[in-house]
Formats: structure tokens, sequence, C-alpha cells
């Protein structure tokens, strides 16, 4: 175990009492949600509701010749009928980036802005009526005439047309730029070495949420959403600028989100074309998208093919690795995600060389997906340290261990914290690796063949500016608000327990407020920095809560407290003790009582040390373990065991961090396994956009899943020791189950989804 | 939504008549691919005629045969008792389709008629010549991975997706209709057609005809049984390919055998030569090797479906092996 790079003692103050850290805590919405109580965006009901249907483009690419609506207008309570041609003006267009994002290059989508198609199933139309069922009637009517050009859309086809993304070949220092460290492609001259290609399909979000709006002009200038989001600020922003109106004319309140993993970070043509079509209407709008729509209308993680060389000394000490991939993004947009990070600060290797594209298609743009950018490198580069230690006739944890680092190898400075070696010393004992065997195809159940694999994800552990407003009351409910989102990773409940501990009351003494642009901004639920961020200004809140309460009581000469030091004060069960005489204290409420307020409020904002951040390189990192079967005749594979495990800090909640841990292993099982999207090139059309066609995996398909939480803070990037998990829930797990089948089968399937067919 | 019209007669003649007068009236039971159908304005039936009123849900053994009246759950046959000791085939075929929801909602009858998930079939806006005659087949130069192998025509490569059709074709069931112009009794294998020229006829039902149940004769595969399905995940699944294997055995001899196959044709894929082949021989895996060999003779397959012709046998010999072994 190695030495804490510092001594956390000072951190540790406000967090004496740690009741409810840690602690396997039910969901605070819990009820809310099984209940069906919960209420997600499209179930807000407003009085003089309407109803839009979007019509999707039948080319790919080309340009609209004429649009014929009138059977469409003619049908029963239809509204509006709207498209490029009588559709309001968005006045902000050009400039309606999506502030979380890093400056596009290019322009998203503007949904009925001219007659250009760039995709199939580009909403080219919407229908406005005052039913859901007579709109979708009305859009089937809606009929267009096409010029239609050659488009392109297969991506092996078109493959030697990526480019270096403009961002990076506009400044150098851009992180999208080729790295080297050492010799460049240093593997190509040794003796001892790998070369693989690896293929990875669209992959699309599909949470079962689907989006939806209701968007509502209260007045000419004030816009209200329900919105299925994960950043309510982020979206407040965009329609904002879209509209040329003050921000604080814009209200986005998304309570609950059903699933997200990613496709509610960025603003999509739908969410527009309801504002569009309510402002025309002068009525609120709802619009959900189907099923269908899913797969056009929003991102989804992009098809890509990679490359990795990899060379080792015979003893396994990796002395060169050149990992190139190649992302697909649309043609009137350029989407870059980091897929090559793990490679450049995983392994002891002096040699690393990194090569990133893009290749526009005429397709939609993606979005980042859970593990965005690292799922789909960890593949390759997991797969190869798999096939790498099979050709050195070495056990793969073994070589990993043999290149682990203890300092980051691409900025050179310590970690701020690291215990992967122990979560992989953990997590082997948990599976029983010890039964794996060297040579594949040793084992075997029947006629099923049985093999073990493992993988290992990082992703950085990002911490954000975020502030909270805490309130308490004379009665000693504690509220607290922050615009955050909680997709599902049990937020509310964590902040609860944040909020308790700081405060040294009873969680069922606090609410947490989220997901209303009216509360303190805070930034989109996404990048696995929801704790660090928000957490940090919950619990900075909650102190400066405490803080106010001492001067309250310092300052009042019967209290007992009178002249005494905030530090010399001990807030606990609700109660203001002095720490050298704990027999003197007062409650409370009993505080605001004495002061007759009803109330006390602060509003605090926290923001992550850049100090600190430049002498440290903070991650969170994960290793997963398969055990899986696979039919010698029939190729059905089946995952018999998984142990999933993340050195991500504190963990501030076991049960809703190990659902995290969970979800995120069932997602890498439907990459490696199932998932895949795909386009009939031809038509430029997807042929598998439903539940039957395109695969995530059903409970059958998912075994036990064991979680393994290091458990070990990190009081560098925050003081409650906290990092991400979800992001890393993913990165790593597709590999470790494909490596699982190389182990049973001696069969290497670098494309994915590995489906029966591939194994015969 | 496309309005329609919907009745719910309580009498037979009444719900057949209503049919056989009305072009664009169909019968509707579960509804489990009906309304996907409707909603993807693949079908879209002026009227429904709702048939749940009509007394045909039992399961009854009767001289010679057991007969499942055509309202009978999908969910409620596989775990019937007589069908569970008389035909477990059936039953393991019946577990393996859809989803427990749609088991228990889904009928016998609905599922013979089910029609097929060619991804060409189901979008209107690609070619398919069973929606769209004339429009061309999507499936024969595009993506065909699920497609078939047996039987196909250059006008249409789609398959059965029933689960279910498999076994029953293999049990030599027998499928009962009534229609305006009286009663008949189909066998299973004669019920569906194969697409040649006229792909969007799937079946030999008449118009205005209502199955209102199915026979299955007595016969002695009640234990070395296996229905075995190979898909891209263990649940809620189309078959790439499947294989109902029923074996008679005295001692380690076959006495007899049925065969049949789903996922790989127009129509559920029985294998009388493979059958006739493994009566009298060993039941050991080189002679289920052999009657797989015999079973894909003729097969051809398409650009993304070529593994069929390697997991078809596979999945036999698998399946026979299965029911050899069944205790």
């Amino acid at each position: 175990m190695r030495q804490q790079p510092c001594n956390p003692s000072h951190f540790m103050k406000e967090y004496f009492f740690q009741d409810n850290m840690g602690k396997p805590m039910d969901r605070v919405d819990g009820r809310l949600k099984v209940t069906g109580s919960a209420k997600y965006s499209a179930e807000f009901e407003l009085p003089n509701m309407s109803h839009g249907v979007l019509v999707g483009s039948t080319i790919t690419k080309g340009r609209i010749k004429s649009i014929d609506t009138k059977a469409a207008e003619r049908a029963p309570g239809v509204l509006a009928v709207l498209h490029y041609q009588n559709s309001p003006k968005v006045p902000g267009y050009v400039q309606a980036a999506h502030p979380t994002e890093p400056k596009p290059i290019g322009q998203p989508h503007r949904v009925f802005y001219d007659e250009q198609v760039y995709f199939n199933d580009q909403p080219i139309a919407i229908v406005v009526a005052d039913t859901l069922e007579r709109a979708r009637y009305a859009a089937r009517l809606v009929k267009a005439q096409y010029e239609e050009e050659k488009h392109a859309t297969s991506f092996p086809k078109h493959q030697g047309k990526a480019f270096l993304p403009t961002a990076a070949q506009r400044n150098p220092k851009h992180g999208l730029n080729d790295y080297v460290r050492g010799k460049a492609d240093a593997y190509k001259g040794e003796n001892l070495k790998i070369e693989s290609e690896y293929v990875i399909p669209s992959e699309m979000h599909n949470p079962m949420e689907l989006q939806s709006i209701i968007a509502h002009w209260e007045a000419p200038d004030r816009l209200t959403v329900y919105d299925k989001t994960q950043a309510v600020i982020g979206s407040q922003n965009a329609f904002a600028r879209e509209w040329k109106i003050p921000v604080e004319n814009v209200k986005v309140i998304a309570t609950f989100v059903g699933g997200a993993f990613g496709n509610g970070l960025h603003t999509w043509p739908h969410e527009t074309a309801a504002i569009i079509a309510a402002k025309k209407v002068n009525r609120p709008v709802k619009l959900m998208l189907t099923r269908e729509q899913m797969f056009t209308m929003v991102g989804y993680r992009p098809f890509a093919w990679q490359k990795v060389g990899m060379s080792a000394t015979p003893d396994g000490k990796i002395t060169a690795i050149t990992h190139e991939a190649i992302g697909q993004t649309s043609s009137y947009e350029e989407f870059t995600e980091s897929t090559l990070q793990q490679t450049r600060m995983m392994y002891t290797s002096p040699n690393v060389t990194t090569r990133y594209r893009i290749l526009p298609l005429d397709v939609s743009t993606p979005i980042w997906m859970r593990g965005p950018g690292e799922a789909t490198g960890a593949f390759a580069l997991e797969s190869a340290m798999d096939e790498m230690a099979h050709v050195l006739k070495m056990d793969p944890l073994e070589f990993r261990l043999k290149n682990h680092t203890d300092r980051d190898p691409e900025r050179d400075r310590p970690w701020s914290t690291k215990f992967l070696k122990e979560a992989m010393l953990m997590g082997a004992e948990k599976i029983g690796w010890n039964k794996r065997q060297l040579q594949p195809g040793s084992l075997r159940n029947g006629d099923w063949l049985v093999g073990y694999g493992m993988g290992v994800g990082t992703f950085g552990a990002h911490r954000n500016r975020a502030s909270a407003k805490a309130t308490m009351f004379a009665d000693g409910r504690v509220v607290i608000q922050s615009a955050t989102t909680d997709i599902g990773p049990g937020t509310g409940t964590v902040m609860v327990q944040i909020a308790a501990d700081a405060l040294g009351i009873s969680p069922d003494k606090i609410i947490f407020e989220l997901g209303s642009s009216l509360f303190p901004p805070a930034p989109s639920q996404g990048g696995s920095a929801t704790v660090a961020s928000v957490g940090s200004a919950v619990r900075d809140a909650c102190i400066a809560l405490k803080k106010k309460l001492a001067s309250l009581t310092t300052g009042n000469a019967d209290s007992g407290f009178r002249n005494v030091k905030y530090e010399d004060l001990t807030f606990q069960n609700g109660q203001i003790s002095l720490t050298s005489s704990p027999g003197t204290k007062l409650s409370y409420t009993d505080v605001l009582k004495q002061q007759k307020l009803p109330e006390i409020e602060v509003t605090e904002e926290s923001r992550p040390s850049n100090e600190e951040r430049q002498k440290y390189s903070m991650y969170s990192f994960s290793v997963h373990f398969a055990e899986v079967q696979v039919h010698q005749l029939t190729g059905q594979v089946k995952v018999t065991k998984v142990v999933t495990c993340a050195d991500a800090g504190k963990i501030v909640n076991k049960k809703t961090a190990g659902n995290q841990m969970i979800g995120g292993a069932v997602g890498g099982i439907g990459m490696a396994l199932t998932e895949g999207a795909v386009i009939d090139d031809r038509f430029g059309r997807y042929v598998t956009k439903d539940f039957a066609e395109y695969h995530i995996p059903v409970h059958a398909d998912t075994p036990d899943i064991d979680v393994v939480f290091v458990d070990k803070p990190d009081f560098i990037n925050n003081a409650m020791g906290t990092k991400g998990i979800g992001e890393i829930a993913i990165i790593g797990v597709a590999p470790a189950i494909t490596n699982a089948i190389f182990n049973a089968t001696g069969k290497r399937i670098n494309e994915l989804p590995v489906t029966p067919d591939k194994l015969i | 939504m496309i309005p329609f019209q919907y009745v719910k007669p309580s009498k037979q003649k009444a719900a057949i008549d209503t049919v056989a007068k009305d072009d664009t009236a169909m019968f509707i039971a579960g509804g489990t691919n009906l309304v996907d159908l409707m909603k993807r304005g693949i079908m879209n039936p002026e009227k429904l005629v709702d048939i749940n009123k009509l007394p045909l849900r039992k399961i009854e053994k009767e001289d010679g045969h057991v007969r499942i009246g055509a309202l009978a759950l999908n969910g409620a046959v596989a775990e019937d008792k007589l069908i569970l000791e008389k035909h477990p085939l059936l039953s393991q075929a019946l577990n393996a389709g859809a989803s427990a929801q749609l088991r228990n909602m889904a009928t016998v009858g609905g599922n013979i008629m089910q029609r097929t998930r060619c991804n060409y079939f189901y979008d209107t806006n690609l070619p398919c010549n069973k929606r769209e005659p004339g429009s061309g087949c999507g499936a024969l130069q595009g993506f065909n991975r699920m497609h078939a192998i047996f039987g196909h025509s250059d006008k249409c490569i789609a398959v059965n997706p029933s689960d279910m059709n498999v076994a029953l074709v293999a049990l030599d069931a027998v499928v009962l209709v009534s229609g305006p112009k009286g009663d008949r009794r189909i066998p299973f294998a004669e019920f569906h057609r194969l697409p040649g020229d006229t792909p969007q006829i799937h079946t030999n039902l008449q118009k205005g005809e209502l199955i209102t149940a199915v026979d299955i004769p007595e016969h002695p595969y009640t234990k070395h049984v296996n229905y075995l399905k190979v898909r891209d995940r263990t649940s809620y699944a189309f078959a790439l390919v499947s294989v109902a294997a029923a074996l008679d055995l005295d001692g380690s001899n076959i006495k007899s055998a049925r065969l049949a196959m789903g996922g790989v044709a127009h129509k559920p894929w029985r294998l009388q030569e493979a059958e006739q082949f493994l009566a009298g021989k060993p039941a050991t895996e080189a002679s289920f090797r052999q009657a797989a060999e015999i079973a894909m003779r003729g097969a051809k397959a398409f650009e993304h479906n070529q593994f069929k012709l390697k997991l078809g046998p596979n999945t036999i010999v698998q399946a026979l092996k299965n029911a050899a072994a069944a205790v």
C-alpha cells in the first residue's frame, strides 16, 4: 500500500462525525419512483396542451424540393404544420452551441432552417394537433419531394478520408493532436510485438425514458420547458441564445430523468422544434420522440475503427504502444471525444504514440455515451494487452501489474491517489482468477468452453464549479437546492448524506431539490463529476450554515457560547456544543427560536483548486473480471460471472454506487455481445431501430455481478475524498468479456458485438 | 393513429361474416403483432374484429389428439399439464419465444399468423415485395443476416419468425379453420407458403377464414425432445437458427425422429429426409452429424447469413444430442 501523498487530517475536521457517508442508505426518491409518482418531463400536464409529432426525411442527402402539407392541415384537430418554408425564424440559430461542449467546429443541426437534408430521418416538419393521436395521424399525410444527392454512410468505404479534427489542426497544443512519448511507432522495430485492428459499431444510448419536452411560452419573451436533459443550466443557456432572450427568462425543469447515458448532454433538433411550434400555435406543445427516432434525432456512440501496435521485452515490460483511432461524425459538425487517453497514461511504456482522426459521414452527429471515448479506446488497448500477454505466455494480470505505474507517465506527475493494484488483487481473488489457464480452450463444462478475462478502465476525476443554497427552518428542516440533475445514480440521496454529515443532523430532516434552472447553477450531470462538484457545493453550503448558526450563538450573551470561536464548537445531533465542555449545548432550532428567525439561508459556490490540479493527475480507476462460457457448436456466449472493482475515492453510498457499477457492467456486456446499429448504405437508413433488432442485454444475459470498492478517499480531489464512478463502471468491461472469450476458445474477435455467428 | 372501427362479436359466425364481407377488416386476438404493424403503418385495417369473446380457449385431450383452442394463450399452453406431458417439445418452443409479458397476451392462432420480422418489411420507406408487391426485395442485396437459406425466391428472402410453428410442424399438427364456406383442416406443413412470386400471401388461409384450433396427434415424442434456439441475446430475440428435435429411442437406437428448423425459411422448415435417415440409426453424434448434412442440402445463403450454413447443422447436432440426453 503506498502512502497518502499528503496529510488529509486538515480536511477531515468537518467530517469527524461520518454517520451517513458510506452507508448504503435507501434512495430518498425510491418510493416516488416505484409507485409511479415521480414525474418525468412528458408527464406534466399544462392547460391547453397541444401535441407535436416530427416528420423525418426519407432520403439521406439532398434538398427538399417541395412539401405537400394540405392533407395534414385538413386532418381533424391539426393546429399547424411547420417546416423550413413557414417556420417562425429562430433568431439566434448561428450561435446556438451548447455551453457545456468544447467549442464545436461546424454547426449543430438547425431544425427547419433550410431545404438541406444532411441525414436520413432528419426532422423536416412538425405537425401540431390537439391530441397525440391526431398529430400522429396527420404526420403520416405530410409528403415531401426531394432532389437527392449521392450520400456516404459506410464507414469502411470512406475510412481513407478521415482527418485530424480541425480544432487540433488550428492549435498545435490541442489535446487531440498526435501524441508521441519517446520514439514514434517504436513497436515496429521490435521482435516481440502484436498489431491488431478493432471495430465498434455505432451504439445507441437508448435510455428507458424517451427524449421528450414540453415547451411553453408564458409570454413572448418568457419560455418554460419541461425537458429531458442532463443539464438544466446548459439547456437554459442554449435556448436563451437561440431565441435571443435573457437567460433568466428561460426556465428549464427536469425533476426526474429516466436514464440518459450522455444523450441529454446536448440540445437536439426536437427540442427547438417543439419551442418553434409552441411559439406558432401559442399553446404549450408536448413532444416525445418515438423509439425509432431515438436512433436518429439524438446522438449515439460513434462508429470507430482502431489499431494498436505493442511490443514488450521477453520478461513482460512494455517497450512501445501505438494506438490509432478514427471516430465517425456528421457532415455538419465535428464531434470529437477522448478515445486515447488511457493509452497515454495507464502503463509504463517509454514509447507511446497516439493518433486520433474523425470521419464525417451523412449521418446525424454523435454524442458522448457512457464512458465516452475511453470505453471505445479501452476495448482496443485492453484487448491488445491480453494479446500481448498471450504472446509472452504470461498471465494478463501479472502483465498488467508488471507495467503498473505509480506516477502519471504522460504528465510526469504524481497521482492524487491510485489504488488500482489493490483493486486488481481484490477482484482477482473474488472471481477466482487462479482457475484461469494460460492455454486457451483448457477449461470446459460439458459442451461449453470456459474462460476468464479482465480489462482495466480509467476516467479523469473531474470536478467543476457548482453552487448550492441551504435553508434551515425553525422546525429543524433543511432544504438544499442546486440546479443539477439526477439521471439515475442517486444524486438526491448522496447529497442528503453529505449534508447530514456536514450539518450534524439526521438525513430525514433534509430535502435536496434539483432539476430546475431556478436553483443555484450547477454543471451538467456528465463526466462522472456530480458528487465531487455539487457535493462540494452542498458541503460548503452546510458549513456556511453552521457558521451562521455559530455567529448567531456566539454573538448572543444568553446562549452560553458568547465569544467562542467556531473552531471550538461541535455540531452533532442537531446541537451545537462546546468541544471542551460537551454539556454546554444548544439545539439548532433553539438558536433560530431565540433569534425569532423563521429560517436562515446561505448560498455557496465551490470551485476546484487549480493549484492542486496542476500538481497532481487525478483519475478514477476500475478493473473488471469476467467468467464466460462459449458453446462449441452454436457459438452462444454465457457470461457466468462478473466482478467489477472501482478505485474511485470515498464511496458515499455503497448501494447507489453499487447500482451504478452493476449498470455499467450490464452496458459493457451489451457493448461486447449484443449492441450495434446497422445502416443499409444503399439507403443511408438504419435497419435496426427498435428493441427487437437493436439488442440491449436482458436479465437472462446478465449474471450475478459482484461489486468491489477499494473505498480509499482522495482528499486532494475534494474534501469528501470522492471521485466519479459512472464512466469507469463501463470502461474496460467489454474487453474483459472478449478476453474471456479468447481464453475460452482461442478466438479473438475484434469486431463488436461478438454474436454467435462470429464464434462458430 | 389511423382511425378504425372495432367490433367484438360473441358469435363465431358473426365474426367470420364481418371479415369475409369487408376487404379492410381483420381479426384481432392478442394483438401483440398486429398492433405493432398498425403503429408502423405496415397494416392498415379499417375494421378490427376482436374474437376474444369466442369460446376458443380450451386445451383438451380428445380421441387420438390434443386440441388447443386458437385463443389459448402462449404462456398458458407452455405451462399446461397436458401439453407438458404429451407435447413437451411445444412447451419448450413456446417458452423460447418473445418475453413472458408477450406470451401472456399472444394466442396460439395469432402466433401461427405472425408476420415476418424482416427489417425491410418493417420500414414503409424501404422496398419490400411482401408489403408492397413490385417494390423489390430490400433484403436480397441488403442487410440479410436474419434471412432465409431455404425455399427463398428472388422476390423475397424473409423468414417466418415463430418458434411455436417449428414445433407444430415437427409434430404433424393440423390447423382447424372455419370460414364462410364451412370448416376445413389444414396440415401444418401446408399452412404457410413459400414466397415464390407472391410473397405478399404468407399463408393458405382464405379471406374470412378463422383459425379455431390446432390438433396435435398422439406421438411417441414425450421424452427425448429439445427445442434449441440460437439468437443474438438470451431472451426476447428472434432465432438466428432454431431446431425442434424429437427422438423415439429404443435403448441407444433411434426408432424414429422428427426434425424441423426455424429462422431459415419463409415457413417452418420440416426436415423429413434427415428424419428418415435417422430412423434405425444409433443415437450417436456421428449419426446426428450425417443427418444434419442431409438436412442442409439445397441451402443457399446470402451476403450476411453465410454463417447459417454452418450454424444450421451445428444446431441440429446439438439439439439431437440434447434430445437424446433428455431425461
